[in-house]
Order: structure tokens, then sequence, then C-alpha cells
């Protein structure tokens, strides 16, 4: 064996993280513009650019695609070198991957600016974005699947599961969903039509918080916090079991969305009902997280990247509980086009997906740069801050939510509205405040993160990583803590000392 | 038997092959049982007495809407429920939505549902509305939208296209339709198209359906 020692690629995630960062900061800033607008609408400034209608698009495509996709590229690509024990297949494809996507979310949200849209919730950018989407998801799918494909260590460890199942199942959604007849290039017709184009939309919608902003975000889970506590995943095969009923389940629920609506009834019963089943295989992972860190509590007093982590476990356990509950229909009748749904939405976005890429990110890039993070205080004070800022957040958008809900609904004793509209929309300003500090909160803390990273990077570059020689042919890789003792009890293989 | 799934697992944790199969068997299954029989069911898709098919002045004025957002904002589905029937009019049915690409039902009522919006107010209304909606509605968070008095219809994209387009989707335009659409949306603003689409928006629902 005389050849030079390969290394792992991690140029690349660290071009990805930035950009995760920026995008962050930017997609925040626009939620924190339009929480703004909607108390004082004047906010717009007459510009058709800055108005609501296409900024909160812009918001929701920056933050998930921007920042989202960006973030869960980057740790798929850290972590499945990791765990194959090979450096990423066809890394200039990586950088590709990189580079490509953040022209494509960049330009796409210079066309939402533009009034491009296809109307569809996540799906907005029209056709031909659509097609670059779809060309760029094939070649991550090349590169993860490659290097796995190419993997020195032979059982596939969890993490690379929920990313594989990220990229297949979103491109599956993608292309049925978008499906549509141009007529030029910044308008197209869907092919569906109506009650159809609905349940179709949302088959996509909910599937795409799903498998990306849940299932994408567990592999994060899965690689970095037995990583961080030191601890092997308490159980495998509650995994193994979570998993299957998470990719078979998840996709049943997404016509809890159109609960009452004109899509027949049996659709929306039977989202219902899977969405209520849809609690046991997320709890059951909470669970395995939870155990996880149990055997390393003390770490979580001087850790703000294990903080961050464990604190995203609670808010995915509160907003995969909130969720079932509200897709029970006599809920969905108060909570249906509420706030309270947007409240769910970022209990969810902001407590589960920001805080774990944050955790994420506040672990990986020392490791990275072979350096200290530049302040650990600063780190701590973001923590405090993204905490406040998504409690204000929720509690907010749930006093709105729940008072909207009820008073639309409410007719006194003669059947009359007991609330007109207007009364009801003019009583939320207090709410939309607090939101609107909630936001300020939670994006300062972005940006000290954003500080703190970048003086970490700066003037530096990735520290060169090598495949470790011994592998653990059992235990799949080498890289991970050491597994539970009954890792094999199913295949009745000897189990290790 | 209790490790049978976990043994399967095994195989397939194995061979990337095989995951990649399992996870696109797995995921597919609720969608081909539950999203495709929709995708086919007939009665969503064909056109009844409720139905309306856009003229093409209404059509560009709801390529206005969509290009403004104003479905971020507003539903364009009314609930079988007593309040909702009394607030916004008789509940939606599937078959008045056939000729919607794509649907616009909203998810988020920071405005009011606009489904049966048509006819409610004059165009006038509208037309203040649109420029200052404080000075009719008070406190309203609806931003006002003084550009679309000056920017032309025509401006919206070919419409003679976007009818043909439809045509193969099988929307029932006839040829003299496409013919005059040019001259119909001619000299119009993109404010005046979006009020008759506005207009026309909840009306086509049969008088015995009320
Ligand atoms: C078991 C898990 C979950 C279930 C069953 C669930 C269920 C629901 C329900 C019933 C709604 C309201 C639909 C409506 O009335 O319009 C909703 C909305 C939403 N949820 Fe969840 N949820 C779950 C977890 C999550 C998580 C972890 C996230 C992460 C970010 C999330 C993100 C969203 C988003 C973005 C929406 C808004 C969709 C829209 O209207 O645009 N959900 N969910
Ligand atoms: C500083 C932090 C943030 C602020 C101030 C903020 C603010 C807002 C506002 C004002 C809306 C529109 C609500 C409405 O129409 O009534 C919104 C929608 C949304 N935001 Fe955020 N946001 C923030 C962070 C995030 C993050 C981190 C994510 C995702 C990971 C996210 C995902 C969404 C989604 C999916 C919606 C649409 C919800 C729906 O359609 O039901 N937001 N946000």
């Amino acid at each position: 064996m005389t050849e030079i020692r390969e290394t792992y690629h991690d140029g690349v995630v660290k071009r990805l993280v930035q950009f995760s960062i920026i995008w962050a900061v930017l997609g925040m800033l626009v939620g924190v513009w339009i929480a703004a607008e909607l108390i004082w609408p004047g906010l717009d400034l007459g510009q058709f650019w800055l108005s609501f209608g296409r900024l909160r698009p812009l918001h929701t495509n920056g933050i998930i695609f921007g920042f989202g996709v960006s973030a869960l590229m980057a740790t798929a690509f850290y972590s499945v070198q990791r765990t194959s024990n090979v450096p990423l297949f066809m890394p200039r494809l990586a950088w590709i991957c990189c580079y490509g996507w953040q022209v494509v979310v960049l330009a796409g949200g210079l066309s939402l600016l533009a009034g491009w849209t296809s109307t569809k919730e996540y799906a907005e950018l029209e056709w031909p974005f659509d097609i670059a989407i779809t060309i760029l998801w094939v070649c991550f799918a090349v590169v993860f699947f490659g290097t796995i494909a190419t993997r020195r260590i032979k059982p596939i460890y969890v993490s690379n599961w929920f990313y594989g199942a990220l990229i297949i199942v979103i491109a599956m959604l993608h292309i049925v969903n978008n499906l549509a007849l141009p007529v030029s290039l910044n308008k197209s017709y869907s092919i569906y039509a109506g009650a159809q184009d609905a349940v179709v939309q949302w088959w996509y919608g909910h599937n795409a918080v799903g498998f990306l902003l849940t299932g994408g975000f567990l592999g994060m889970l899965y690689y970095f916090l037995p990583k961080q506590a030191n601890q092997p995943i308490w159980s495998y095969r509650l995994s193994v079991i979570s998993f299957w009923a998470f990719t078979y389940t998840y996709i049943w629920a997404g016509p809890h969305h159109l609960h009452y609506s004109s899509v027949p009834e049996w659709v929306q019963s039977l989202a219902m009902v899977m969405s209520l089943i849809l609690l046991a295989p997320s709890w059951a992972t909470m669970i395995n997280g939870i155990m996880t860190v149990s055997k390393a509590w003390r770490k979580l007093r001087v850790d703000p990247a294990m903080k961050f982590i464990v604190l995203a476990l609670a808010f995915y356990g509160l907003a995969t509980f909130e969720g079932p509950m509200m897709a029970i229909r006599s809920v969905n009748i108060v909570s249906h086009f509420t706030d309270w749904t947007i409240g769910h939405v970022h209990s969810g976005a902001l407590g589960w997906n920001a805080m774990i890429t944050y955790g994420t990110f506040y672990f990986m890039v020392p490791r990275m740069m072979g350096r200290e993070l530049h302040s650990v205080r600063l780190a701590n004070i973001h923590f405090w801050m993204a905490l406040a800022g998504t409690m204000l957040y929720v509690i907010a958008m749930w006093g709105a939510g729940i008072s909207q809900g009820l008073l639309w609904l409410s007719v006194d004793s003669i059947g009359e509205l007991s609330y007109s509209f207007n009364d009801v929309m003019a009583s939320m300003v207090p709410y939309y405040g607090l939101r609107l500090i909630a936001g300020i909160i939670f994006l300062t803390g972005t940006i000290l993160m954003a500080y703190n990273l970048f003086k970490t990077m700066w003037g530096r570059h990735t520290v060169s990583v090598s495949p470790p020689d011994i592998v653990d042919e059992i235990h799949g890789t080498a890289h991970m803590p050491e597994p539970e003792p009954d890792f094999d009890e199913g295949t009745g293989r000897e189990v290790p000392a | 038997m209790k490790y049978h799934g976990v043994t399967l697992h095994r195989k397939l944790e194995n061979n990337i092959g095989l995951l990649i199969f399992g996870i696109l068997f797995v995921s597919s299954i609720g969608g081909l049982v539950q999203v495709l029989p929709s995708v086919f069911q007939e009665s969503l898709s064909t056109a009844t007495q409720n139905s309306h098919l856009y003229t093409a002045e209404e059509l560009t004025g709801r390529d206005v809407y969509i290009q403004e957002g104003c479905h971020v904002c507003h539903t364009q589905q009314i609930r079988p429920l007593v309040a909702e029937v009394e607030r916004y009019g008789p509940f939606s049915r599937a078959d008045e939505f056939v000729y919607d690409r794509p649907f616009l039902w909203g998810s988020k009522r920071t405005g009011p549902d606009l489904h049966r919006v048509g006819g409610k107010y004059s165009d006038d209304w509208h037309r203040v509305h649109l420029l200052d909606p404080r000075s009719v509605v008070n406190n309203s968070i609806m931003p006002a939208y003084p550009w679309l008095a000056e920017k032309q219809a025509n401006d919206m994209g070919d419409i003679q296209k976007k009818m043909r387009v439809l045509q193969k989707l099988g929307h029932p335009y006839s040829e003299e339709q496409i013919a005059v659409a040019v001259d119909e949306i001619d000299g119009l603003s993109q404010m005046d198209v979006l009020i008759t689409y506005l207009q026309v928006l909840g009306t086509g629902l049969a008088e015995e359906n009320r």
C-alpha cells in the first residue's frame, strides 16, 4: 500500500455551511419584514416587489430551500463520508451541486419577487426552476448514493437511511406535483385542476414537511447526536422500526390540510387516522434520541452544540404532538386557516429545524477547521435567544390562532355571527407585535452565530482527515461510538463484549 | 417472529440498491392507494351546471390574482360549517373548481374568504379598496396595489396561447372565443381584469344549490 492516503472532501461541506448561514440570515430577515408588514401594511413602500404576497413565498422558499437544503446537503456530505469510510464519490459533482443550488435559490427568489409563481405552497417556483432543481437533485443523489456504493463498511448507518429517503421521496413528490404545461418561460398551467390539484399539492406539501423538514433533519439527528453525546444510539431496533413506520405512514397524511374542503371525505378521514398513527414513530424517534443523551447529561451543561440539539429534540416532540392533534377533524375546525397553523409551523421550523442545524454547525465547524469555536460564550447567548424567540413566537401564535378560530365560529343564541371579520383582525395587533419581537430576537441570535462561525472559519482551510484504517466489520461504522450490546440479536450473530 | 422485520432490514441496509428500492416501494403505497384514485375520480373533474369556464378577461384577472399572491392571505374554500356559511355564503363544491388551474384554496385567512365575493361589492368599491384599503375598511392590514391601475392587462402574457394550452388540458374554449381574446382585454388595466375576476368568483353555483 504505497498510494498517498486519501482524505475526506470537507471543502464543499464548509462552503455549503456558509451558504446555509447566509440564507438563514436573509430568510429570517424577510420573515421579520413580513411580520412587520402584518402590523404596518405601508411597509411595502408602494413597491410591487415588497408586497406581502410576493415576500411571503420568498421567506418560505429562501429558508426551506436556501437554509434548509444547503444545511442538509452539507451534513449529508459530511456524515456519509464518515459513516462509509470513503471520500465523496465524484467530488466535482458535489461542487456543481453546491453552487448550482445557490444559483437556483437566488434566481428563483428573484423570480418570485417578479411575480412568477405556480402558487403551490413550497413548490411556487415556475417550470424552468423545477427542471433545474430536478437536475441538481439527481447530482445530489449520484454523489450521495455513489459514496455509499463505494463504502468500506458493510452496513449502511441509520442517518443515511433518512438522507436517502429525503432524496428519493422528495424527487418523487417534486416531479409529480409540478407537472404542468408551459405557456411561456414564466407561466404554466398545472395538469391537475381544482380538487384534484389540491389533493396532489398537499400530498406534496405535507411530505415536503415530512421528508425534508422532518426526515432529512432526522438524518442530521442520527449522526450528530450520538457523535456529540459520544454514545451509541440507544436502540438500533427502535430506529429500524420507526424509520420504516415513518416512511410508510407520512405519505398518507397530506389531506389533513384539506379537512372539510371539497375533496372526498374518505380521503380526509384516512389522512386523520394516519396522522394520529404518525405520533408513534415520531415519538419513538424522540425517545430514542433522549435516551441516547441520557448518559451524557453532564455535557449538556457545558456544550452549546449539545444544548441546541437536545432542545431541538424537545421541540420536535412538541410539533409532532401538536400536528396529530390539529389533524383531528374537530380540532382542525378551529385551527384551520388561523395563526395556530403558523405557530405550529414555527415551533417545528424554529424549534426543531433551525435549532438542530445550529447545534450541528457549532459541532461541525470547529472540527472541520481544526480550531476551537471563536466564542463559546456567544454561542451560549445565542442559545438563550433562540429559546426565548421560539417560545415567544409560538405562544403569541397560539393566542392569535385560538382566538381567531373561536371568534370566527362563534354564533349567538339566534344564530347570528357574534364578531365581524374586521373586529377579529383588529384584535390581532398585540399578538403580531409579540411575534415581531420574537422574530427579531431569533434573528439577532442567528446573526451572532453567523459572526461566531465566520470568525472560526476565517482565513483557514479545512483540516485534512483520512478515513481510519481499522474498520469494524460487525459494528458498521468505525467512526461511530460503540453500538448497544443487543445490536445483533436479530441475526443471532455473536454479540461482541 | 419478533425479529423478522429487523432481519429483513439487515438485508436492505447491506445493499444500497435494495435500500433505495425499499424506500421507493414503501413510500409509494400511500400515494397509489389514496392520491391516485382521486386523480382519476371523474366526479372531481367533470363540469356540471355549477362549473364556470373563465372568459379571456376573467382568466387574465385570475393570473393577476396569482401574480400578486392574493391566495397567500385569502382562501377560496368555504367549509360546510354554520358560521362559515353564514359569513361567506353557500359552502364550496368540488365541481365549482374543475377549471381552476391551479386551485387557489389557500391555507391561511389573513383576510376573509373570497370564494363567494363575486357580486358582494360594486366594481367601484373594489377599485377604491385595491388602491387604498384603509379608506373603506378601517384597520385593514391589506396592502395597497396602486401599480395595478397602471399596468396593462396585455402584459400578462399571450392570452391566446394560454387559452390554447388550457384547451389542450380539456377546457372547452371555442375557436371564436380564442380569436376575440386579444381584443377582449385590449386597453384594460390589470386592475380592471382583476376586478372582473373577483366579480365572477363563486357566482357559478346553480340556483338550486344556494
Ligand atoms: C406527526 C407529525 C405532524 C403532523 C401529523 C402534522 C400535522 C399538521 C396539520 C394538521 C397541519 C395544519 C393543516 C391545516 O389545517 O391547514 C400542519 C401544518 C403544517 N405543519 Fe405540521 N404536523 C406534524 C409535524 C410537523 C413538523 C415536525 C413540522 C416541521 C417544520 C411541520 C410543519 C408544518 C407546516 C410547514 C405546516 C403548514 C402548511 C401550510 O398550511 O402551508 N409539521 N401540520
Ligand atoms: C426570524 C424568524 C422568523 C420570522 C419572524 C418568521 C415570520 C413569518 C411570517 C410573518 C409568516 C407569514 C405568516 C402569515 O401569513 O400569517 C411566516 C410563514 C412561514 N414561515 Fe416563517 N418566520 C421565521 C423563521 C422561519 C423559519 C426558520 C422557517 C423554516 C424552517 C419558517 C418557515 C415558514 C413557513 C413554512 C411559513 C408558511 C406557513 C404556512 O403556509 O402555513 N419561518 N413566517
